[in-house]
């Protein structure tokens, strides 16, 4: 059987609160603490993106599996914020984890689902016997437009899992994906911004595609809510997965360790497989964990994992998704977020 | 066009990829095939471990045009456990707070830009401990 055998998670240590951008556009504060339930973001640094993300989650998989990065066959990257439009993210990764040359490299994109997209091919070929070993990685640096909704949580940070056929932390006992044309979220070439389509994003989207695919996972599977000790769903706010987790029967208990978002922010492809990553921090021998991913456009993937007997001792390898939620922090104003974000010009 | 020197030393920039002088256990940082303390010949290749501590520092306030956005900045030189030493920016702190003996993980992080549309530079950067 295939699963994991390594993973790693990076989120930047500058933050913005939710209340310092609603002051900014003349907001109430608390109406999006309430609303959305957004309390702080994540913003990368002037010298993070994707590729740095990438490669900081990465060397913690690696630590973690303990193997030589050199007999990794396949990594891929998904993101929708790749710092080159053309040239891929994959080749720095590769070559700065000890990767390159005899790798197969690719970059993902799929709105917030490229994470697991990128999990989901690296663990195919893992199981197929394609390749020993599989890095699937999702990281985001994304942007809202000024003084949209989408400012409050489009923030930083990724995460990185390595497949493997031995010595596993997790297994995957079971996927499924669900994909439809829906244009509730786009970004045209060339454009900065990305743009939502309003009424498309809640009930057609997220939660028809999110609901679609774990229901059918959990059917398929013969599994119910009340099996798992642990479900992830995509964060684009703090309502949505919370909404979707009650609606499939989960309660807040199996919903809280992975509801990362109130002081993260939705770090888009990297979001879920961060969730993850807080739960495998803490996961018991044979907790089952669900996952079920959004990318607009829109599709989900979920994974059905079971902790196994390995994964508690090889945590203390690489940093926690915690120790870097609650560790040390800088808290900016609107104005050092925005040159950190680079919206303010500059004379060459 | 991309700078030659950065593409051929990525090795030692992005893995941190250094020599050990078998003859008298000298480390150099980057990677020499001459030991610099016995002239000896025959070097090891290992990669230094992400973390160091600051042997000395400064701040820089008026720095080269591509790092205007960061200035004040502080720069260091760091020696890793293996005693490889590399001079580096210290970011995610105070520059003030970067002194000697500070511990600090090294990082991956974009170093520079080469202008508007030319490539993205990466290499490694201290980040305070804790
Ligand atoms: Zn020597």
């Amino acid at each position: 059987m295939a699963g994991i055998v390594g993973y790693g998670a990076y989120i930047p240590r500058n933050r913005i609160k939710s209340e310092e951008i609603a002051r900014q556009w003349g907001k109430d504060p608390q109406a999006i603490s309430r609303g959305l339930l957004l309390d702080e973001k994540s913003v990368p640094g002037l010298d993070e993106d994707t590729i740095t993300i990438s490669v900081a989650a990465g060397l913690g998989a690696v630590e973690r599996a303990g193997i030589d990065p050199s007999v990794i066959g396949a990594l891929y990257i998904g993101s929708e914020s790749h710092p080159y439009a053309v040239k891929p993210s994959g080749t720095i990764v590769s070559e700065a984890l000890g990767i390159t040359p005899e790798v197969h490299v690719a970059d993902f994109e799929f709105a917030c689902k490229a994470g697991t997209e990128a999990m989901f091919v690296a663990l195919g070929l893992v199981e197929s016997g394609r390749v020993e070993y599989a890095m699937g990685i999702g990281a985001d640096t994304s942007q809202g437009a000024p003084n949209d909704a989408l400012e409050f949580s489009a923030s930083a940070g990724g995460a990185a899992y390595l497949f493997g056929k031995e010595n596993l932390l997790v297994e995957v006992l079971d996927t499924y994906s669900y994909t439809t044309d829906t244009p509730d979220f786009w970004r045209r070439e060339g454009e900065f911004y990305p743009r939502h389509g309003g009424r498309f994003t809640g009930e057609p989207a997220y939660f028809k595609h999110v609901l679609s695919a774990s229901r059918a996972i959990l059917d398929r599977s013969g599994y119910k809510a009340s099996d798992f000790r642990h479900a992830i769903f995509h964060m684009p706010n703090g309502k949505f997965p919370l909404s979707a987790g009650k609606q499939l029967g989960f309660t807040k208990e199996q919903l809280e360790v992975g509801w990362l978002v109130p002081t993260m922010g939705n770090t888009y492809s990297g979001s879920s497989p961060t969730g993850l990553a807080a739960v495998l921090d803490i996961a018991e021998p044979d907790d089952l964990i669900l996952i079920t991913s959004f990318g607009s456009g829109a599709g989900s993937d979920s994974f059905i994992l079971r902790a196994t007997d390995l994964l508690p001792q090889r945590v203390e390898r690489a940093a926690t998704v915690k120790s870097m939620l609650e560790g040390p922090r800088r808290y900016l104003t609107y104005g050092q977020y925005a040159k950190f974000r680079e919206k303010i010009i500059l004379n060459d | 066009m991309p700078s030659p020197r950065y593409w051929r030393e990525r090795a030692n920039r992005f893995r941190l990829e250094a020599a050990r002088c078998k003859g008298c256990d000298r480390v150099t940082y980057p990677a020499r095939t001459i030991c610099p303390s016995c002239r000896g010949t025959d070097l090891e290749t290992l990669n230094l471990s992400r973390k160091g501590k600051v042997v000395t520092s400064t701040v820089v306030h008026v720095g080269p045009s591509e790092f205007t956005m960061e200035a004040p900045y502080a720069m260091a030189v760091v020696e890793t456990p293996e005693g490889g030493r590399l001079m580096v920016q210290v970011v995610d702190c105070e520059p003030s707070d970067v002194q000697p003996g500070l511990e600090v993980s090294l990082e991956f992080r974009l170093i520079r830009r080469e202008g508007h549309s030319g490539i993205l530079c990466y290499g490694h950067k201290g980040v305070p401990v804790g």
